[in-house]
C-alpha cells in the first residue's frame, strides 16, 4: 500500500508540473478559438537561434499587429524539412488563415502545404521559395539574377578584371545559395570577365570550424587566388576570420552576403571592402503584407496582380518559373561608410 | 557506495518469473501510463485544438515515421549495443529509391523493395562488422557508417533532390484506412510482432539472455553473432520502412533528411525504460513513450511554444522519469 | 642456451618490444600512409604552415578527447559536451559584449567554471541518483541547448561586440605557435601527470576495469565519478570560451553534434566503451587522424559531395586496421610468453 501511495504521489506531482507549466503560453492559445476573431498569420522560419530569422520574423510581427491580426511564429530547432512539416501540420491543426514559410526544401514541403491549402489556408513563401504547385506565392528578398551579378560584378572591381576567385557556399543542398551561383557562373561567361577564373565552389555547411577549414583549403591549394565570395552568413564571417588570422587584408579580397553585425570588424579592417544583404525586418514586413492582402482575398497570387506593400512601395506580381512572385529591390551594399548605422541593427 | 548494492544485485530475466499481480500492478509501464494521460489532460487544457478524434488522429502521423525504428533499437539496447547510422541507413534507402524511380526509369514498385534492400544490407553491414571485429564497439562502428551510408547518398544525388513520385504512393504517408492513419496501423502491427519477438518466442529470450550476461548465453549455446547480425539487419529493415513513409510525407527526398533520428529514437527507447546497461525493457514501455514524446510535442506545438523550450521539457521529462524512482528508493533506504 | 642469446640482443630487443607493446600500432601505421596519400596529391599538405593550421583546428578536439577520455574510462559517456560548449560560449561572449574592458583570462576562468557547473550536474545525476550516464547526459543536452537558446533569444554575439584581448585568448600565438595548441599540450602533460601517477588518476581506472573489486578495496566511486564528469564539463566550458573566441561569434548552435566527433577520437585512439582501458598516446593520435581528414579532405580537391563517404570509409577502414594489428600484437606477446 505503501508502494501504491508512492505512485499516486508522483502522479500528482507530474499533473502539477503540467499544471504549473502551462501558465505562459495559455493566452496565446485561449483567445484564437473562435473564427470571428482576428485572423491568424503564421510565420515558419528554416530554424530557431538564427538572427537573420529572428529579424525577419520582428518584422512579419510589426506588421501583422499593426494591420490588427494575431500573429504565430514558428520555427524547428534544426533547419529540416521534416521539422517545418511538423509544425505546418499544427498550424493547419489550429486553423490558421494565411501560412509564412521559408522552405528549408522546395519540393519536401508540397504534401504538407497542399493538405493546408485544401483546407483554405493561403500559403506563401519568403526568403526560400516553396515549389510553385504548395504556394500562392512568393515574396522574393532581392532578385536572385541580380544577387548573383552583382557580386560577380564587386569582385571584379576589387580585384581589377583579372584572377582566380573562390565560392564558399552553405550546404551543397541550401537552393538559395545553389540558384545565386548559377547566376554568379552565368555573369562569368561575358566577355569583359574572361580573366576571372572560377577555380572552386567550396561548401562550408554553415559551420563554423568547417568553414575555416574550407577556407584555408582554398588559400593553400590556389596560391595565386584573388577572391572569395561567400553568399552566405556563416561562411563569411569564418573566411573574414580566417584572412584577418592570415594578414591577407589587401591580398585576398572576399565579399558576399553577410549579416553586419557579423561583418563589421572585418569590413572596417578592410577585409572585405564591400558586400550585400538586404533588410530581413523589410522582408518580414512585405511577407507579412503580402500575407495580409491574401487573408483578406485582395489578390490570389495571378500574374499582373499590384500588391501594396504600404510603406515599401507597391510591386507587381512576376512570372518566377512556373509559380508567381514577387521581388523587392536590389541588394543593399555595406561598406566602411555605412556599416557602423546597421551593425547594431541586424 | 549506493551503486554496490546494485551491482550485486543477481540479474533474473523478467520472462522468466512466476506471474503475480503486484508485480503486474508496480511496473514502470504503469508510470509511463500515468505521464501519457497527464500529458493528454495537458494538451485538453492548453489548446482547444487538442482533445479531438481528427486531431489526436492526425497528431500520431506528425511522429510515429521515425519512431518504427525504436522496436529494433530497443533490442540492439538490450543486448548493450547501440546504432547511431539509422537516421543515414534511412537517408541512403530513400535516396536509393527516389534515384532508381526518376533517374533508372524502375517502376516504383521495384523502387520500394530496393529501399528495403538497401536498408536491410545497410543493417547487415552494421552487423557484420559488430561481430567479426569484437573489440570494436557498436558505437564506433556505427558511427563510421553513419558517415558512410549518408556520404554515398551525396554521392548518388549531390545537390539534387528526387521526387515526383505516383499518386498512390503519397498514400503511405497521408492515407488513411477506415479512418485510421495508414501509419498508425503499420505503427500498431510492427509493435504487436515486435511485442511477440521479443517476449514471447525464444529468439527474444536469447535476446534478453544476451544482453543480460554475453559470456554466459554464448556458453550455454546461444548463438550471439547470429542474433546480433539479425537485430541490426532489422534496424536497417525498419529504417527502410522510415525512409519509405518519411520520403511519402515529404513527397520528394535529399541526401541531408533524417539526420540527428538516432538521438530522438534513442531517447523514445530510455524513457520508454530500456537500459543501455542491457537486459531491460518491454515492448509496451516503448510504445507509451513513443505517445508521450509525440503528444507532448503536438500538444506544445498546438500552442506554439517556442521549440527550444520543448528540447528543454524533454529534457527534463527524461531525467525526472527515470531519477523519481530511484531518488525514492534512496530515500526509503536512508 | 636461448636465454643467453636473448641477453646479448637485449637493448635491441628491448626497443623492439616496446614498439610492439604500443597497441595502436596501426593507426600510427595508417595516419603515416594517409600523410603520404594526401602529399602526394597535395605538396602543400606538409608546410609548416598548414601543419600549424592543423594543429590549431585540432587543439580544442584534442582537449576534449582528454576529458571524454577519463568518462569512457569509468564505463561512462557524455553527449552533452557539445551544448556545454555552446551555453559556456554564449555565456562569456555576452558578459565579454557587457564589459568589453574584462580581462581575457578572467574569461577563460567564468567559462570553465559555468562548464564544470554543468558538469557537477550530471555527475550528481550519475552518481548520487545512480542515472545511465547515456540517458542522462542525453537529457542534459536538449536542457543546456534550449538554455543557450534562451539566454541568446536568438541572437549571436559578433565579434565587434567582442574585445581585441578576448579574440587573442584563441587567435594569438607565442613563440610563433597558437595560444591553443599551448594550451592542448598543457593538457596532455596535466593529464599524461593525473592518469599514471596520481592516486586519484588510477582510481579512475580502476572503477571502470572492475567497479565491484574497487568497491571493495575502499574506493568512493561515487566520488571519483563525480570528479570525472566535473572535470569533462570544465574543459567543455574552457573549449566553449575558445572557441567562441577563435571563431570570434557566438551563435544558439555552435559545435551541435560534437559530442560524436569526440567520441570518435577517443574510440578510434582504443579507449574502451566498456571501460578501464585508455591511453593518452592511443586518443592523442585519434584525434590527430580526424583533425588531418577534416584538414586533408579540402585539400585534396575531390568533388565535395564525395567528402563525406571519403571520410566515413577512412574512419572504417582505421579502426579495422587498426583491429588487425591489435590482433598480431597481442597474438606475439603470447608467443613470447609462452615461449
Amino acid at each position: 500500500m505503501k508502494k501504491f501511495a508512492k505512485w499516486v504521489g508522483m502522479f500528482v506531482l507530474v499533473c502539477m508540473l503540467a499544471a504549473c507549466s502551462q501558465g505562459a503560453p495559455e493566452s496565446n492559445g485561449a483567445s484564437s478559438n473562435t473564427d470571428d476573431g482576428p485572423k491568424k498569420y503564421a510565420f515558419v522560419f528554416k530554424n530557431t537561434g538564427n538572427p537573420y530569422g529572428e529579424k525577419m520574423q520582428e518584422g512579419f510581427e510589426s506588421a501583422v499587429k499593426e494591420l490588427g491580426g494575431e500573429v504565430i511564429l514558428r520555427s524547428p530547432d534544426q533547419p529540416t524539412a521534416e521539422g517545418q512539416i511538423q509544425i505546418i501540420e499544427q498550424l493547419i491543426t489550429q486553423k490558421v488563415d494565411v501560412i509564412a514559410v521559408a522552405g528549408n526544401d522546395p519540393d519536401a514541403l508540397e504534401p504538407a502545404l497542399k493538405k493546408a491549402r485544401n483546407q483554405g489556408i493561403k500559403v506563401l513563401s519568403v526568403d526560400s521559395a516553396v515549389n510553385a504547385a504548395s504556394r500562392n506565392i512568393h515574396v522574393n528578398q532581392a532578385n536572385p539574377e541580380r544577387i548573383g551579378r552583382v557580386q560577380i560584378e564587386a569582385v571584379s572591381e576589387m580585384i581589377g578584371g583579372e584572377g582566380q576567385i573562390a565560392v564558399l557556399s552553405a550546404t551543397s543542398q541550401a537552393t538559395n545559395q545553389n540558384e545565386w551561383i548559377e547566376w554568379m557562373k552565368k555573369e562569368l561567361e561575358k566577355e569583359e570577365y574572361k580573366n576571372i577564373e572560377l577555380v572552386k565552389v567550396a561548401y562550408g555547411d554553415d559551420l563554423r570550424d568547417k568553414s575555416v577549414s574550407e577556407t584555408e583549403a582554398l588559400l593553400k591549394s590556389y596560391p595565386d587566388l584573388k577572391a572569395i565570395i561567400a553568399p552566405t552568413t556563416v561562411g563569411i564571417a569564418a573566411a573574414g576570420k580566417v584572412l584577418t588570422d592570415k594578414g591577407l587584408e589587401g591580398e585576398v579580397a572576399l565579399t558576399g552576403l553577410g549579416l553586419p553585425s557579423e561583418m563589421a570588424t572585418y569590413i572596417e579592417s578592410g577585409v572585405s571592402p564591400w558586400m550585400y544583404l538586404w533588410n530581413p525586418i523589410d522582408v518580414g514586413k512585405a511577407a507579412a503584407y503580402t500575407a495580409y492582402e491574401l487573408g483578406e482575398d485582395n489578390i490570389s497570387g495571378e500574374l499582373g496582380e499590384k500588391v501594396d506593400l504600404r510603406d515599401l512601395g507597391e510591386v507587381e506580381v512576376v512570372e518566377d518559373g512556373e509559380g508567381t512572385q514577387i521581388m523587392l529591390g536590389d541588394p543593399f551594399k555595406f561598406d566602411k561608410e555605412n556599416i557602423n548605422e546597421w551593425k547594431d541593427v541586424y | 557506495m549506493e551503486q554496490k548494492k546494485q551491482t550485486y544485485q543477481p540479474r533474473t530475466l523478467e520472462t522468466q518469473l512466476p506471474f503475480s499481480w503486484k508485480r503486474l500492478f508496480f511496473q514502470w509501464e504503469w508510470m509511463l501510463l500515468l505521464i501519457l494521460v497527464a500529458v493528454l489532460l495537458f494538451g485538453s487544457y492548453v489548446s482547444p485544438y487538442f482533445l479531438n478524434y481528427p486531431s489526436l488522429r492526425d497528431g500520431t502521423m506528425v511522429f510515429l515515421d521515425k519512431a518504427l525504428i525504436v522496436f529494433p533499437m530497443a533490442m540492439i539496447m538490450i543486448m548493450r549495443d547501440i546504432d547511431i547510422s539509422v537516421g543515414s541507413t534511412v537517408a541512403l534507402s530513400s535516396v536509393v529509391m527516389a534515384s532508381l524511380y526518376t533517374t533508372a526509369g524502375l517502376p516504383m514498385e521495384i523502387a520500394i523493395v530496393a529501399c528495403l534492400v538497401t536498408g536491410a544490407v545497410c543493417g547487415l553491414i552494421n552487423g557484420l562488422l559488430i561481430v567479426k571485429f569484437k573489440e570494436l564497439s557498436a558505437v564506433i562502428v556505427t558511427l563510421g557508417t553513419m558517415i558512410l551510408y549518408r556520404g554515398i547518398a551525396y554521392i548518388i544525388l549531390e545537390d539534387q533532390a528526387a521526387g515526383g513520385f505516383p499518386e498512390w504512393f503519397g498514400f503511405f504517408g497521408w492515407g488513411y484506412v477506415f479512418g485510421i492513419p495508414f501509419l498508425l496501423i503499420v505503427f500498431a502491427a510492427l509493435a504487436i510482432v515486435f511485442g511477440i519477438l521479443l517476449h514471447r518466442t525464444t529468439f527474444g529470450r536469447k535476446v534478453f539472455a544476451i544482453g543480460n550476461n554475453p559470456t554466459a548465453s554464448r556458453f550455454s549455446g546461444v548463438r550471439v553473432d547470429r542474433i546480433k547480425v539479425i537485430v541490426f539487419m532489422l534496424a536497417g529493415l525498419l529504417a527502410a520502412i522510415t525512409a519509405i513513409f518519411l520520403t511519402s510525407r515529404m513527397g520528394s527526398t535529399r541526401p541531408n533528411i533524417a539526420t540527428m533520428y538516432e538521438l530522438d529514437i534513442i531517447a523514445m527507447a530510455a524513457l520508454g525504460g530500456v537500459s543501455t546497461a542491457g537486459g531491460k525493457g518491454r515492448v509496451v514501455g516503448v510504445v507509451i513513450a513513443v505517445f508521450i514524446i509525440g503528444y507532448l510535442q503536438y500538444g506544445l506545438g498546438l500552442i506554439n511554444m517556442p521549440s527550444q523550450l520543448f528540447l528543454i521539457i524533454v529534457g527534463a521529462l527524461l531525467i525526472l522519469s527515470v531519477a523519481i524512482p530511484k531518488i525514492g528508493s534512496l530515500m526509503k533506504r536512508k | 642456451m636461448e636465454t643467453k642469446e636473448a641477453h646479448a640482443e637485449n637493448p635491441k630487443k628491448n626497443m623492439l618490444t616496446l614498439f610492439y607493446q604500443f597497441r595502436e600500432l596501426g593507426l600510427l601505421f595508417f595516419i603515416i600512409l594517409l600523410c603520404i596519400g594526401v602529399q602526394i596529391r597535395n605538396p602543400s599538405f606538409l608546410t609548416g604552415e598548414n601543419i600549424l593550421d592543423l594543429a590549431t583546428n585540432t587543439s580544442i578536439l584534442v582537449i576534449l578527447s582528454l576529458g571524454m577520455m577519463i568518462v569512457l574510462i569509468t564505463r561512462g559517456i557524455d553527449l552533452s559536451i557539445g551544448a556545454v560548449i555552446a551555453l559556456s560560449g554564449m555565456l562569456t561572449a555576452q558578459l565579454v559584449a557587457a564589459n568589453p574592458s574584462i580581462n581575457p583570462l578572467l574569461c577563460l576562468l567564468f567559462g570553465t567554471v559555468i562548464g564544470a557547473v554543468c558538469g557537477m550536474v550530471i555527475g550528481l545525476l550519475i552518481a548520487r541518483v545512480g542515472l545511465l550516464p547515456i540517458i542522462a547526459t542525453l537529457a542534459l543536452m536538449n536542457i543546456f541547448r534550449g538554455l543557450t537558446f534562451l539566454v541568446s533569444d536568438g541572437e549571436w554575439v559578433s565579434s565587434y561586440q567582442m574585445s581585441d584581448g578576448f579574440v587573442a585568448l584563441a587567435g594569438g600565438s607565442f613563440l610563433g605557435i597558437n595560444h591553443l595548441i599551448w594550451i592542448a599540450v598543457f593538457f596532455c602533460l596535466v593529464f599524461f601527470y593525473f592518469l599514471n601517477y596520481t592516486r586519484t588518476g588510477r582510481q579512475i581506472y580502476a572503477v571502470g576495469s572492475n567497479p565491484q573489486s574497487a568497491a571493495v578495496s575502499g574506493i568512493k566511486q561515487g566520488r571519483v565519478l563525480l570528479l570525472v564528469y566535473t572535470i569533462m564539463g570544465g574543459l567543455s566550458g574552457l573549449c566553449g570560451v575558445l572557441w567562441v573566441s577563435k571563431f570570434a561569434s557566438a551563435q544558439g548552435d555552435t559545435a551541435s553534434g560534437y559530442e560524436l566527433t569526440v567520441i570518435a577520437a577517443c574510440i578510434l585512439g582504443g579507449v574502451s566503451i566498456a571501460g578501464g582501458s585508455g591511453k593518452l598516446a592511443g586518443v592523442l593520435l585519434g584525434a590527430i587522424l580526424l583533425g588531418i581528414l577534416n584538414n586533408a579532405l579540402p585539400l585534396l580537391n575531390v568533388s565535395p559531395f564525395w567528402q563525406n563517404g571519403i571520410q566515413g570509409f577512412i574512419i572504417l577502414l582505421a579502426v579495422i586496421v587498426n583491429a588487425i594489428v591489435k590482433r598480431r600484437v597481442d597474438r606475439t606477446h603470447l608467443l613470447r610468453r609462452a615461449g
